[in-house]
């Protein structure tokens, strides 16, 4: 029943779709029609078939109804409700209705939010909105339909990955997702200002929402796969390099490119093409992510499973998206205003420049170390691995620049400012980091040294976003997201250097020394939970002054039968403590694995910082 | 007339990704090494599983034209499995069949043998897999065919021996002869 | 006891004796950050914990014991498994665009902007 309904709305939907696409051209022609009519009501019946289908995806896994195939592969009635919501978009076919969704109801607040601008330019927004949704919508249909049916139905599900079973997961896709399917946006409404020949202020001023919240969700869903990846998957560690990871870094470099360009086109009416170009790439990043991710083209940890069909299909569709743009954007160039003017070399547009080369610069490192050994394997036949290694090698000597120059640029007037802007205060905070750097360094160890350099910008950069918050020129949610990309790079900085690593076989009752403190392994118990057995230690961790204890656990989930082991992390302002265990065969003994990791909260709260900063600018403008 | 070179060799650019992509999209991402035949390392040292001798693979492959290594293990579902074709190769006589024991215990892996029936003519233990390491295995199943003459790998199969394999093999050993 | 079965279980899921569990130094870890794990491909051979990775941690050991140097350790990997091992591409004809790409573009880009500025 569920399933025909979600099958129905879909078709309905699509319907929906080409109908738009066909009248939208007709209506283009006629002036004075309102874009509130005709089209809206069918917008609005799109947005709400695939609302139904979706709600109807959720019901089928509440009630574990296993007729449905999806839930059958995704589901098992043992799990708690919460992870059976959540199991929705855990797989391929329900994530991608959650993109479709994503797409229409993002469409949907677009028309109602953009009603005091040119019919013409919200008109071909729709149209090549409605293409992308198009294109989901047969990809969802044909390839990875969430609502096939299963007979005879099964009694039990097979269960959702237990390494799936995690709340900072659940709600990471949703959030990553509202930030991709942004640019989206971006990218029809980039493609309809450049036809209609309306790339200019008020335009800017329209899209620069879009394009932040874009970012912020963008930015807080790469926080909370991280967050994720730090204490389910590896040894401490938030950033692997891996493909899946670098796909959602790439359109952000690029987003942040784009809104601290999309300004001086709001304030100088400067770079009009540039924007465009942004704004098509940044959408084009974003479905490569998908394509990517989704055709299992590349190896990864956390790759969907995959069908080269799919893979095939999204390719393609990429390709007319990408071919389309280019070409638009070539025939429709000339419509840009021209006022080229050079900007003076001490200027806010001279720095947003250099931001920009800065970002295309890491995006490229990121976008070119991701897909070179597909390349060179197809090309050559020869198969390489790029990870961190390579992306430390190239990004770090050019974070060095960059960090420096973001402490100074954001203090730049517009047009032209004075050229020894460079003053006395810069250089004695400048110096004071140097003597700072250098101290800390010697202090931690001299094998550190060779990382002076960065260390010194990034305080540099530090010191002087604390003292920003004292000027009046510049607004504050800028201050506040320097300030958090400052906090970010020093924390990070600090906690790989001064970090501490333990590993011992241990056996109940069995005290290590490490450092200053005392490992002791205290007691094991067994315990009984809804969907899983573990088995959880509880080690006590003290020195001179106090005491913690830390429980790891190492789980046995029954649907489908599958061990996990729990890190358990006491965090604290200073540092974590981060505590695994694992089971030996030499009877009674454990492999733990003990790790300090200093400032890892203040990586989290940066990164919030950072976000709220993008929050603050939209509430402001609009409040 | 730049404004045209500029997309056509954009253009081309996107229709080459395209392609490549398309093509990589057929290509499988799971790695396995090539086999690289220079690179076994003879002087591989370990112990006998019925002796707590220690041998070398020099030792080890001497015997008959061709050695087929094959790496196993107790506790290895797949093993159980491809171990009627290691006995079938064996009955030929050709083969010179020596077992790696992977990361088991001693008592488990006599016991194996002892209910499946023995194919090897030396078994060799590697209880810290660091040996199959050094023969530039993956895990276990794995099976490698050698050219005692030549103390060349011709052929190397990672996971179990199946029919297709075995009919592979034979087809190796009778072309070299 | 209760723990007892509990253990059993989880040996017999993971299928295979971790013997090889040991206190890492803090070079093996060095080095086995740089390394790929063939059985989990999207994980160092640091983070994962499969039996060739296991093994492999052994290894390292050893050769450092051995007195061989990162280098070495390296070359010996690549030479049983492809350059695919390390994380790390060395540059040669294959990788050259790989490392050098993202410089040009950067070049590029700079020139770019430098027309675009004028220091009157």
């Amino acid at each position: 029943m569920l399933n025909q309904i979600g099958n129905y709305s879909l078709y309905i939907a699509l319907v929906s779709s080409i109908l738009i696409i066909i009248q939208s051209p007709i209506l283009l022609n006629r002036n004075n029609i309102n874009v509130s009519g005709r089209i809206f009501s069918l917008i609005s019946i799109q947005s709400l078939m695939i609302i139904i289908s979706f709600i109807a995806l959720i019901i089928t896994f509440i009630i574990s109804d296993f007729s449905n195939e999806t839930v059958y592969n995704n589901s098992h009635t043992s799990k708690p409700l919460f992870y059976k919501i959540s199991g929705t978009w855990g797989n391929h076919e329900g994530s991608l209705l959650l993109w479709l969704l994503v797409l229409s109801i993002f469409l949907l607040i677009f028309t109602i939010t953009s009603k005091n601008l040119s019919n013409k330019y919200r008109i071909l927004t729709l149209f090549f909105q409605e293409i992308i949704i198009l294109g989901f919508l047969l990809f969802i249909l044909f390839t990875s339909n969430p609502f096939m049916s299963l007979f005879p139905i099964p009694n039990e599900g097979t269960g959702l990955n237990p390494i799936l079973q995690d709340p900072a997961l659940a709600i990471h896709p949703p959030i990553l997702y509202l930030g991709y399917v942004g640019t989206s946006i971006i990218f029809s409404s980039s493609l309809a200002a450049l036809i209609s020949g309306s790339v200019n202020k008020t335009w800017a001023k329209h899209i620069k929402n879009w394009v932040l919240v874009s970012w912020i969700f963008l930015s807080i869903g790469i926080l909370l796969g991280s967050i994720w990846a730090y204490y389910e998957l590896g040894w401490g560690g938030f950033w692997f390099w891996d493909p899946v990871e670098n796909v959602s870094l790439m359109p952000w470099f690029c987003l942040t490119a784009l809104f601290h360009t999309i300004l001086i086109l709001e304030k100088r009416e400067m770079f009009h093409s540039w924007v465009v170009i942004l704004s098509i790439t940044t959408f084009s990043l974003s479905m490569s992510g998908t394509f990517l991710v989704r055709s299992g083209i590349l190896n990864s940890i956390h790759t969907f499973a995959n069908d080269p069909s799919r893979g095939v299909f999204i390719l393609c569709f990429l390709f007319i998206l990408i071919t389309l743009s280019i070409f638009i954007y070539f025939f429709y160039q000339n419509k840009i205003k021209n006022n080229f003017t050079k900007t003076y070399i001490v200027s806010k547009e001279t720095a947003v420049l250099v931001n920009n080369l800065f970002m295309m610069f890491f995006l490229s490192v990121v976008l070119i170390g991701t897909i070179y050994p597909i390349f060179l394997e197809v090309v050559n036949n020869d198969k390489i691995s790029v990870g961190p290694p390579f992306y430390h090698k190239l990004i770090v000597p050019f974070l060095i620049p960059f960090l420096i120059f973001m402490a100074i640029g954001p203090n730049f007037n517009w047009i032209k400012d004075k050229i020894n802007k460079i003053n006395l205060q810069q250089l004695l905070f400048f110096i004071l980091s140097i003597i700072i750097s250098f101290i800390f360094l010697k202090r931690v160890g001299i094998s550190y040294l060779f990382s002076l350099p960065l260390f010194i910008a990034s305080i540099f950069l530090f010191l002087i976003t604390i003292k920003d918050f004292s000027v009046k020129k510049t607004n504050l949610s800028q201050k506040i997201s320097h300030f958090g990309f400052s906090l970010f790079i020093l924390s990070v900085l600090v906690n790989g250097v001064l970090a501490k690593e333990y590993s011992s076989n241990m056996k109940v009752g069995d005290e290590r020394q490490f450092l200053n403190k005392t490992i002791k392994f205290e007691s094991l118990k067994v315990n009984e939970s809804k969907n899983y057995q573990s088995l959880e230690a509880n080690f006590k961790i003290s020195d001179k002054n106090n005491s913690i204890n830390l429980k790891p656990e190492v789980r046995v989930y029954d649907q489908p039968q599958t061990i996990t082991s729990e890190a358990d992390i006491k965090s604290t302002l200073y540092s974590d403590n981060f505590l695994v265990f694992n089971i030996l065969k030499n009877d009674g003994f454990y492999n733990v694995r003990y790790q300090i990791k200093p400032f890892m909260i203040w990586i989290w709260i940066s990164i919030i910082l950072i976000s709220f900063g993008g929050i603050l600018s939209i509430v402001k403008k609009n409040g | 007339m730049v404004r045209n070179i500029k997309l056509i060799a954009i253009v081309f650019l996107v229709i080459v990704s395209f392609l490549i992509l398309l093509i990589g999209l057929n290509k499988t991402n799971n790695y396995s090494p090539n086999l690289n035949s220079s690179n076994i390392d003879f002087n591989f040292k370990a112990k006998f599983l019925y002796s707590n001798e220690e041998t070398t693979l020099y030792e080890l492959i001497n015997d008959k034209d061709f050695s087929l290594i094959n790496i196993w293990a107790s506790w290895c579902l797949p093993c159980r499995d491809e171990h009627p074709y290691l006995l079938n190769l064996n009955s030929l006589g050709k083969l010179n069949i020596i077992g790696i024991n992977y990361k088991d215990s001693e008592v488990n892996a006599k016991k194996f043998i002892k209910e499946l029936g023995n194919p090897y003519s030396k078994i060799v233990v590697d209880p810290s897999g660091v040996n199959s390491i050094e023969l530039g295995a993956y895990g276990v199943p794995e099976t490698i065919l050698i050219n005692n003459n030549s103390k060349t790998i011709l052929k190397k199969y990672i996971g179990p021996l199946d029919d297709k394999k075995l009919a592979e093999l034979k087809m190796i050993i009778k072309n070299e002869n | 006891m209760k723990i007892k079965i509990l253990v059993v279980t989880i040996f017999y899921l993971i299928g295979s004796l971790n013997l090889s569990y040991a206190a890492n130094s803090e070079k093996v870890d060095q080095i086995s950050k740089n390394l790929r794990c063939l059985i989990c491909q999207g994980q160092s051979v640091y983070d994962s914990q499969s039996d060739f990775a296991l093994s492999m941690k052994i290894l390292i050991q050893n050769k450092i014991d051995e007195g061989q140097n990162d280098e070495q350790i390296y070359d010996f990997l690549k030479s049983k498994y492809g350059e695919w091992i390390v994380y790390d591409p060395e540059i040669n004809k294959n990788t050259v665009l790989l490392w050098v790409l993202p410089l040009i573009l950067f070049v590029f880009g700079g020139i770019l902007i430098l027309r675009k500025v004028s220091i009157k």
